[in-house]
């Protein structure tokens, strides 16, 4: 009669030990509330699952497999059991913890399979030379919605002045060192030297213009993740498609 | 260990990060003007007369004129000076932009002015709200009376330096003035500061007069007028008042204009039904015959490097715009589109030709490049011609004639420009109606 509840194959895992701790249950209806209480029991325990999902706990912790430590475990959640007080809180810890644990997991490995990308990207683009590939590639750090929030954002900021003449090469490269806030750092005009050349006002005029642009525009539109990604951006004023109007 | 392998992996993320920069192409911006403060400049209070309201008031003033000039321009907005926070004593010291940019100001002017022995002493600073740094500082000395000059000197500089171009604001307008009735119109010849002000008449408006043009180096003019009924280009020299015929031509001569430095009249000369392109040394009267053709050949205008002309002939047919070499060879058509062109000049900038076009019984203003492609029509109207070049090639003035009774009724005749790039048309205010608008050089250089 003992043993028969023992012998049940999907008790076992779970019952033993609650049978072991009422080894002298003599009639089936207690058997029964002890399946009842199995059963509570799983259900307790999927709610557990559910916050903190379990691939990654056993990927996590495989060393702590072995089964004398496993039994031990049981042993506590029974414990938990008993005293709701101290299960309520460690089901919180169990989960927050482990939450954290597999975000920090997941980023890492996305930032691993990230630098893959980006070094294959890096790889190929010294193997082609053009400048629009280059700037496919690097354009990824923002997504493209990222991307044109912070072009429409500039593009209100920027007064394009008028008086340039449309048929000379003008484009302007700035870079910008940003804070985490959008605010900028630092600002850099890439081509400083041609600032003060003679004959090159109109490229100070577009120059100035666009600096004036990024400080009344900051602080800037940029994600509020990926700080590593875009701290440093460059922005290259072209206003030639404007003054052809 | 695992936690090395972390930071190592980050660690190599981050240089390898390094190395891919984002890059964002920015190719529209806001046309709107740019917006400016203009302060009114400081009145120091050790000037003389410190106390009276004229000298008070000639900081306001000078401010004033430079905000006009900045608002005619289309580029530039000025902005209302009830919003400025910092009053002129202490904006003209070092500026707090952040109370300027508080009223979206992106450039900002401030100065102060000193009336001593006679003498009027302005400093004025360009200063960049956002960057919050002096663009530009200049001070002047001159007398008094000659404040105005100095406000369009001012507006010329802070020009440049925002724009990268040379300005246009102390320069002078000559054109002529009509009066009277259509039928017996008086015209005279007038001159005027370009925003319209210090009107003065140069001739008593006994003889007819036409076109006159500027010397683009001193304040030499030349325009035509009738002498015994037979119309001749004179000189006039404003400065002296002194005025001359140029040449003893036994036809018509017509359409004058001065070559670039200013040495040498290229006109037009009518006998027998037939004109041609003359030029004329003022220094030694050698006079130049430039083409030799049966039609109408008019309106000569040279390039600003003196190399080339461009004028109009109807040698196809219909009258179109023509260039050659400054010694009257290579002469090449460049205008070939449908209707007639007329009044070419060449841009002082050299890369642009403007006209007067006339199709399906309208005039328009237009401009071309030197070799003839990219033709720009920028102005419609029932009549108007005559384009003259801003100084800096960047606005066109001309005249416009509205539609009038069958006894010349509601006729006007008033002066106008536009931007080359067909925007910012507006009429400039005459104290009488005017036509035949020629643009000086700068006065100050």
């Amino acid at each position: 009669m003992i043993r028969q509840p023992v012998d049940l194959p999907p008790i076992l895992s779970v019952e033993f030990i609650q049978i072991s701790d009422k080894t002298n249950i003599p009639f089936a209806p207690k058997a029964r509330k002890v399946l009842e209480k199995v059963k509570k029991k799983e259900e307790e325990e999927r709610v557990v699952s559910e916050q903190a999902p379990p691939a990654a706990k056993a990927k996590e912790k495989p060393d702590r497999i072995p089964l004398p430590k496993k039994q031990d475990e049981k042993k506590e959640l029974i414990k938990k059991k008993q005293n709701p007080k101290e299960v309520k809180p460690e089901i919180r810890q169990a989960s927050e913890f482990e939450k954290k644990e597999i975000i920090d997991t997941n980023q890492i490995a996305a930032l691993i399979d990230k630098a893959k990308e980006e070094t294959a990207k890096v790889k190929k683009n010294k193997n082609k030379l053009t400048q629009s590939s280059v700037k496919n590639s690097f354009a990824s750090g923002l997504t493209l919605s990222e991307e044109d929030a912070l072009r429409a954002q500039i593009f209100g900021c920027w007064t394009v002045p008028l008086g340039l003449p449309y048929d000379e090469d003008l484009l302007v490269r700035v870079k910008l060192e940003l804070k985490q806030d959008g605010t900028i750092n630092k600002s850099e005009i890439l081509d400083h030297e041609r600032m003060n050349k003679p004959g090159q006002k109109f490229y100070k005029i577009l120059a100035e213009s666009a600096l004036r642009a990024v400080r009344i525009c900051q602080p800037l539109r940029v994600p509020q993740t990926g700080y590593e990604k875009w701290k440093t951006i460059q922005l290259n004023f072209d206003p030639t498609e404007m003054l052809k109007g | 260990m695992k936690k090395i392998f972390y930071i190592l992996v980050i660690f190599l993320f981050k240089i390898n990060i390094a190395y891919s920069l984002i890059e964002v192409d920015i190719t529209r911006g806001n046309l709107d003007p740019l917006p400016i403060a203009v302060s009114p400049l400081h009145v120091d209070p050790q000037s003389d007369d410190y106390k009276d309201a004229k000298t008070k008031e000639l900081g306001s003033l000078i401010s004033s004129v430079v905000e006009k000039n900045f608002k005619s321009t289309g580029l530039f907005n000025p902005l209302n000076k009830d919003a400025f926070v910092q009053k002129p004593d202490i904006a003209h010291l070092k500026p707090r932009f952040e109370d300027w940019s508080l009223i979206t100001a992106q450039a900002l002017v401030t100065g102060k002015l000193l009336i001593k022995d006679e003498k009027l002493k302005i400093e004025f600073r360009l200063w960049d709200v956002a960057a919050n740094k002096e663009m530009i500082a200049l001070a002047f000395t001159t007398t008094p009376s000659n404040w105005r000059r100095v406000a369009h000197i001012i507006s010329d500089k802070i020009y440049e330096r925002l724009t990268g171009e040379t300005g246009y604001f102390d320069t002078r307008i000559i054109y002529v003035s009509e009066t009277g009735p259509r039928t017996q119109r008086i015209k005279k010849l007038a001159i005027m500061d370009q925003d319209g002000e210090n009107t003065k008449y140069l001739t008593l408006g006994n003889e007819l007069v036409l076109t006159p043009r500027f010397n683009p180096t001193n304040q030499l003019v030349t325009y035509l007028s009738y002498f015994r009924n037979l119309p001749r280009v004179y000189l006039l020299d404003i400065e002296t008042g002194i005025q001359e015929v140029v040449g003893n031509f036994p036809g018509m001569t017509f359409a004058p204009r001065f070559s670039p430095d200013g040495k040498k009249i290229i006109m037009s000369f009518a006998k027998d039904g037939n004109s041609d392109i003359y030029t004329m040394n003022l220094e030694s009267r050698l006079v130049e015959k430039l083409t030799e053709d049966s039609s109408i050949d008019t309106s000569p205008s040279y390039s600003p490097d003196g190399k080339y002309i461009c004028f109009n002939s109807d040698r196809s047919g219909l009258q179109q715009i023509y260039t050659m070499k400054s010694d009257g060879t290579s002469t090449k058509r460049i205008s070939f589109g449908d209707g007639l062109y007329g009044t070419p000049v060449w841009s002082p900038r050299g890369d642009l030709i403007a006209f007067t076009k006339v199709k399906g019984g309208k005039f328009y203003i237009g401009v071309m490049r030197a070799d003839g492609s990219g033709e720009r029509l920028l102005t419609e109207n029932f009549y108007q011609e005559a384009p003259s070049w801003s100084p800096n090639g960047r606005l066109l003035v001309f005249y416009r004639e509205t539609k009038s009774g069958k006894n010349g009724e509601g006729f006007t005749a008033k002066l106008w420009s536009i931007d080359i790039t067909g925007y910012n048309e507006r009429e400039l205010k005459t104290e009488t109606d005017a036509s035949d608008p020629s643009w000086s050089s700068l006065l100050s250089k």
